[in-house]
């Protein structure tokens, strides 16, 4: 007899039910925005590979000039694009590296996901080198010209979104896999790769990429390095200063910096590369990376546990890194709210079906043995009932429930918007304060008379938190109805003043971009600001590259 | 004999999980096994489920649920899940990593039945990983008992039991008495996940562990593999930069 290998997903496809979860919430998504972001959903659904983004667009996003025209102005020591600009990028790229003058093509690229920042460039540029991002930027340099690098767009502060009419630098089409070492675990891409394809081409070499996040199906390696994303499962593997190794970088008048190295340990004076991670485009353009990935983990489980109470998080988070140590992988929470919206967005009952409850966790162990690591968890998770602190749970037991059950907490950016938009805040804070922000808000919110869960007439659905118990980053999601003013004000400052009488950070994670320009200062001293103005002026003396932004 | 209580048996096969791309290995003799993650087949897991809710919807019905597994030593790890979603008790019949053929899979359940009394049986369809769909049928031939295949319902009504099965281009709807035998399709039901307390309890559930021996059952194959491979790769597309070139491309490639 001859087999010829099953597919196994073949038997099962025939009959749609088993990937229902799939199909439905693709179509619910579709209706309401676009498909660019909704790998962040399937990360790994083979369904995607079919998709064509596809967004008509009658756009009824607000020009962020107009929204923000109090707070922002078009800076007329930049040139305007004329047609001499646009036969210079013709000459040194090819006709489908240039998309200009078709609203509809650069629609795409103008707005952000959350459907709250939306520029009005007229020239898209993809190049496919880095001599050519060299040259684009030589010529925009010293013609005044301003510049938006944009990644995968999945920003959550309006950071890859031009403000007025600076030229989108995409960097989709620079994505080759420049090398991987399967000895030390050395990877080098460049910056337009999807996170999820590098991913997927390290777990074939039994790697992994050493940052995960929800926007992995859309987000570019470059794009995570230059905002500096955290992610899920930072907890186990540190921030991205300590993985990234080397960085290729094209600076504001052309030149290009290559340290694109592949030493752990380099201690010849300044570390350079430290400088444009984090740096949201305003130093340079980041065009090859080099960073180190971990062994991939042999054994993953994931369990989700109902606490009653934000203490109970707290001490569930303790008891698991004392008991779980080396394979916590990732401990998150979620608020009640946020899986009432989730289960609401998939129309799915929530997993732990016994009752509803204040706060729910996520945790991940990563490790090499099954046996060993099933066992650890299992008596750290059965301590945790006997004591009382946890009141439910349940455990993945194969890979379907472990990715389903991500879902519950990878979904909550989307579900938090699904009934018209949401304002995102991305914190950090001492875990004992954490949670008190989303309940401060939501007083807040409620004092002015904004908010209802049920009623449609009031702008706000509610406050809702969750993030990343392991290193104190509180996600606060406010979701909306509309977007407006009111809603806006009682916010802001509000929580920024909150986070510096707490001694945080505005942003943890996402950035500041657009959203946080104006707020740096209660994150950071007036001589640090000072400094990081000097070092901008340095780099970038005209200020071309993503300007209107943090810096 | 007009209400007896069910005594279901639901079989349990430990496969590559769904959601892993299997490999073949380097000797083309079958798939990669090595650090590659198993889980409980999902149409046995849906087999599974049908049988706690048939105890959930029905109350006193159901006198036990005994699941079994032949496989591994491992596939202890599918009887531990199927004891933590609601199993009452589990048999291992250890065959080491020997692959067992249908025949045999079927004539050790039937001794199964024999010892734990079963009057239904509950399995799923096909495994994802050998794709044979043939152990229901086969187990109801050897006990004699009427089956009812790729059930999409199932209804319980005193010693009546009403299947509703997915067939091409409709369903079928089949009445038997019991005993029976039914083997499940993919929308049956959506399985559950595993509580936590329920996870602590299937620790203290017991776990009898035989031989094929034990049962007096001796394994033998019939069929030899003789080279496993992967599908032919599809190859990529080309683009075209107009029509008169689509129109060329698809001239040289005689499609017009």
């Amino acid at each position: 007899m001859i087999a010829m290998l099953c597919s196994y997903p073949r038997c099962l496809d025939h009959s749609k039910s088993f990937g229902s979860h799939c199909y439905r919430n693709y179509f619910t998504v579709l209706g309401l925005f676009c498909v660019y972001f909704l790998h962040t959903i399937f990360a790994s659904s083979q369904y995607f590979s079919l998709l064509v983004p596809i967004r008509s667009y009658s756009s009824s996003v607000p020009l962020t000039a107009e929204t923000y025209a109090d707070k922002v102005q078009r800076n007329q020591a930049y040139k305007k694009l004329d047609e001499g600009d646009l036969a210079y990028f013709q000459s040194i790229l090819e006709p489908n590296q240039i998309i200009s003058n078709n609203e509809d093509d650069l629609a795409f690229y103008n707005e952000d996901w959350m459907r709250k920042y939306r520029g009005q460039s007229k020239l898209l540029l993809k190049p496919k080198t880095t001599e050519q991002v060299s040259e684009i930027l030589k010529y925009c340099n010293s013609n005044k010209l301003a510049v938006v690098p944009q990644g995968g767009n999945t920003g959550l502060v309006g950071g890859s979104i031009p403000v007025f009419d600076e030229i989108i630098l995409s960097l989709s089409s620079l994505n080759k896999i420049r090398s991987f070492d399967n000895v030390s675990g050395i990877f080098k891409c460049d910056a337009g790769v999807i996170l999820e394809t590098a991913d997927q081409y390290l777990a074939e070499q039994g790697y992994i990429f050493p940052l995960d996040l929800g926007a992995k199906g859309s987000c570019h390696v470059g794009g995570v390095v230059a905002t500096n994303a955290g992610g899920l499962r930072l907890i186990r593997y540190g921030s991205l200063h300590g993985t990234v190794l080397g960085l290729e970088v094209v600076l504001a008048d052309g030149t290009i910096v290559n340290s694109l190295d592949s030493l752990r340990k380099d201690n010849t004076g300044y570390d350079l590369k430290q400088l444009f991670i984090g740096s949201e485009g305003s130093l340079g353009v980041i065009t090859g990376v080099s960073i180190l990935c971990p062994a991939r983990p042999q054994a993953v489980n994931v369990a989700v546990l109902a606490v009653d109470s934000y203490e109970s998080v707290q001490k569930v988070f303790n008891d698991a890194r004392k008991e779980l140590s080396e394979i916590l992988s990732a401990f998150e929470f979620m608020d009640e709210t946020s899986q009432i919206l989730v289960s609401k967005y998939l129309k799915l009952d929530h997993p732990i079906e016994s009752d509803s409850y204040p706060f729910y966790i996520l945790i991940e162990t990563s490790g090499s043995n099954k046996e060993h690591d099933d066992e650890k968890l299992e008596t750290f998770l059965g301590n945790a009932m006997e004591n009382g602190i946890v009141l439910d749970g349940i455990i993945a037991q194969d890979e379907t429930q472990l990715r389903s059950l991500w879902n519950w907490r990878e979904n909550i950016p989307e579900a938090s918007q699904m009934q018209g938009g949401v304002y995102k805040y991305d914190v950090s804070i001492p875990l004992k304060d954490l949670y008190g922000l989303v309940e401060a808000a939501n007083e807040k919110l409620e004092a002015a008379g904004l908010v209802d869960f049920e009623d449609i007439s009031k702008p706000v659905v509610k406050a809702v938190g969750y993030g990343h118990i392991g290193d104190g980053n509180l996600h606060l999601n406010v979701a909306v109805r509309k977007y407006s003013k009111e809603v806006e004000k009682v916010l802001e400052p509000f929580v920024y003043e909150w986070i510096q009488s707490k001694k945080g950070s505005i942003s943890a994670e996402h950035g500041l971009g657009f959203q946080k320009k104006n707020y740096i200062q209660y994150s950071k001293s007036p001589v640090e600001i000072a400094l990081i103005k000097d070092i901008k002026h340095h780099y970038d003396p005209n200020g071309i590259l993503n300007p209107y932004k943090y810096v | 004999m007009s209400t007896s209580k069910l005594r279901i048996l639901v079989p349990v096969k430990r496969v590559i999980d769904f959601a892993i791309k299997p490999r073949i290995n380097k000797t083309q003799t079958g798939v990669e096994t090595k650090g590659v993650k198993f889980s409980i087949n999902p149409f046995c897991d849906i087999a599974l489920e049908e049988s706690i809710r048939i105890r959930e919807g029905n109350k006193d019905l159901v006198e036990k649920i005994h699941a079994v597994s032949i496989g591994p030593t491992k596939a202890q790890d599918v009887l531990r899940v199927a004891l933590a979603k609601g199993a009452d008790t589990s048999t291992l019949i250890d065959v080491g990593e020997e692959e067992v053929e249908p025949l045999s899979v079927a004539k050790l359940l039937q001794k199964v039945v024999e010892k734990e009394n079963s009057n239904l049986i509950i399995l799923g369809k096909q495994a994802i990983d050998d794709d044979s769909n043939q152990t229901g049928q086969m187990l109801a031939g050897l006990l004699n008992w009427p089956q009812a295949t790729n059930a999409s319902k199932v209804e319980i009504d005193g010693d009546n039991v009403t299947v509703t099965r997915e067939v091409d281009g409709g369903s079928d709807t089949l009445r038997a008495k019991l005993p029976l035998v039914i083997t499940t399709d993919l929308r049956l039901n959506d399985p559950r996940y595993a509580s936590l307390p329920n996870v602590m309890k299937a620790k203290k559930k017991p776990l009898e562990k035989l031989s094929a021996s034990d049962l007096g059952i001796e394994i033998t194959k019939r069929l030899e593999t003789l080279k496993v491979e992967e599908p032919p790769v599809r190859q990529a597309g080309v683009k075209v930069e107009s029509v008169d070139e689509l129109i060329s491309k698809l001239k040289d490639l005689k499609a017009i």
